[in-house]
């Protein structure tokens, strides 16, 4: 670190979500992208600029054999932008990076083989173009989350709503809500709040040691923390565009 | 059926294997039928530690892989007739270690045994995870410094998560064993002090084990600390730890903060 920050402004860092379509594929491999091909065959242009995950969950398959299988969907031209229920040891900066805490929505219709016949040679772009948009999740309440056991390192969290923490949040864990986040315990790890875009959420926690705190995209690191606050019940929020801190009365 | 035991630990050097051989040989000095079980495939300790490395024929991984059957494999020891070691293989690697191979195994060895200890190797991958999939109780050895506590926490998600135990919905019973407690350097307050890592950590005490030449010289002469002096300082918090995994409620005593008599005596041994 030898740059020296001249402007103060702050990246923010946010939150997204998108509906991506889940591949599952089934050994043997061979077999399973006949079929795939058969389904491409029909719907040309199925797959185009389509965000894909591949689920590989539970499948007794190494790396090598994982690489293959991405290899080839490459050439179908399948990208493949993130791999679920891999083991870490079969994932590498080869590969597409694991992703985590999926929620399924309904199956992604396959289009009527109709059009892809009409249009028979090379437009597999424009056939693309013309494809329904993806059904959208179904957007209701967004649900709240209540743990009663402590976060441990390494655990990740997440919800559309608030969150509710009856223990503490450790050292390397995070725990990211679309809403609030309410912490009994100690909160040690990260904390994210708002990240779907929610300026008006905040963070509680009963002792405050935290690594990262974050609303809505923006974000204070425990060096940046207000020394007096540290072990003390505290509670952040944003006025405008400032992170506020302050103790719980 | 006997109970499942991992030890683990997330960080190497903790004081894991030690902790197995000196936990198998007080529960089998009460004449309990006792396996401990190394599953450090690879870099194998746990044969040195109990004095049984020229015994070694048949191991683990032979096992799993059918070529020797359990009996075959099983050493037992020569102080302690109902203690039982089964060991690592040191030529392989930890791919050899299959996840129905590990149950058909621990199955095997709970239905012998009245304690099936499985000696956990150090990290997260494949080999820790098998060791603690059958656990019943897990012991998670930790040292009170933060780098240890932040890996026993990890290790305590994944008990949570990654066990038949867990999958299964139940919850897997837990127990911290504090080692390598150097009383001085809690005085001077260069460690963390228990009631933090127990803080941190939350799950119950199972005892603290003093720094001790004691632990050392054991090892160097192949025998559980339990075995080598009983009357040491760290074998007295190894026996009160075995109680206390039988069920007995007996208070746990901080080294270092008992003054008197006791508290020169194993001031003294702890030098």
């Amino acid at each position: 670190m030898t740059a020296v920050l001249t402007q103060p402004r702050p990246i923010r860092l946010k939150g997204r979500s998108y509906l991506a379509l889940t591949l599952t594929p089934e050994l043997p491999f061979e077999d399973w992208l006949v079929r795939l091909d058969d389904l491409a065959g029909r719907s040309a242009g199925f797959f185009l600029r389509r965000p894909v995950v591949l689920d590989v969950e539970g499948l007794e398959i190494d790396r090598a054999q994982l690489r293959d299988l991405v290899g080839k969907l490459g050439t179908r031209n399948v990208r493949i932008m993130g791999i679920e229920g891999a083991r870490p040891s079969m994932l590498g900066a080869d590969l597409p990076p694991a992703m985590s805490g999926g929620k399924a929505t309904g199956d992604i219709e396959e289009p009527a083989a109709a059009p892809a016949k009409e249009a028979p040679a090379p437009a597999p772009v424009e056939s693309a173009a013309e494809m329904p948009a993806a059904p959208l999740p179904t957007t209701g309440a967004p649900t709240s989350l209540v743990v009663t056991q402590p976060v441990r390192s390494g655990q990740s969290l997440f919800s559309e709503g608030d969150i509710t923490i009856l223990g503490s949040v450790a050292s390397g864990a995070e725990v990211i809500a679309g809403g609030s986040i309410h912490i009994y315990g100690t909160l040690r790890g990260r904390a994210m709040a708002g990240t779907l875009g929610n300026a008006a959420a905040r963070i509680f926690c009963r002792k405050l040691e935290a690594e990262m705190v974050a609303i809505d995209g923006f974000y204070k690191t425990a060096e940046d923390l207000e020394p007096g606050l540290r072990g003390k019940p505290a509670q952040f929020w944003l006025e405008g565009e400032t992170f506020t801190a302050g103790s719980i009365a | 059926m006997g109970k499942v035991i991992v030890v683990t630990s997330g960080k190497g050097g903790v004081g894991k294997t030690t902790s197995s051989a000196a936990l198998g040989a007080a529960l089998a000095q009460n004449g309990d039928k006792v396996v401990v079980v190394d599953f450090d495939v690879g870099l194998r300790n746990l044969d040195l530690v109990m004095g049984a490395e020229r015994r070694v024929v048949y191991d683990l991984v032979n096992v799993i892989q059918g070529e020797a059957k359990l009996t075959q494999a099983l050493i037992r020891d020569k102080r302690l007739e109902s203690l039982y070691l089964l060991p690592a293989s040191q030529t392989r690697d930890k791919d050899n270690l299959t996840a129905e191979g590990v149950e058909k195994v621990v199955g095997a060895l709970r239905t012998h045994f009245d304690w099936v200890i499985c000696d956990s190797p150090a990290g997260i991958e494949r080999g820790a995870t098998l060791a603690m999939r059958h656990a019943d109780v897990a012991i998670v050895v930790t040292n009170p410094e933060v780098s240890s506590v932040r890996d026993s926490d990890r290790i305590i998600g994944l008990l949570d998560s990654k066990t038949a135990k867990a999958e299964a919905g139940e919850r897997i019973e837990k127990h911290l064993l504090l080692t390598r407690y150097d009383p001085a350097r809690a005085e001077r307050g260069d460690m963390l002090k228990v009631d933090d890592v127990l803080e941190i950590l939350s799950i119950p005490l199972l005892g603290i084990i003093p720094e001790s030449m004691d632990v050392l010289r054991a090892s160097n002469i192949g025998s559980p600390v339990t075995l080598a002096d009983e009357r040491s300082a760290p074998a007295i918090a190894y026996f009160d730890a075995v109680r206390r995994l039988r069920g007995e409620s007996i208070p746990v005593t901080i080294p270092g903060e008992k003054r008197g008599f006791f508290g020169k005596f194993f001031g003294r041994k702890a030098a």
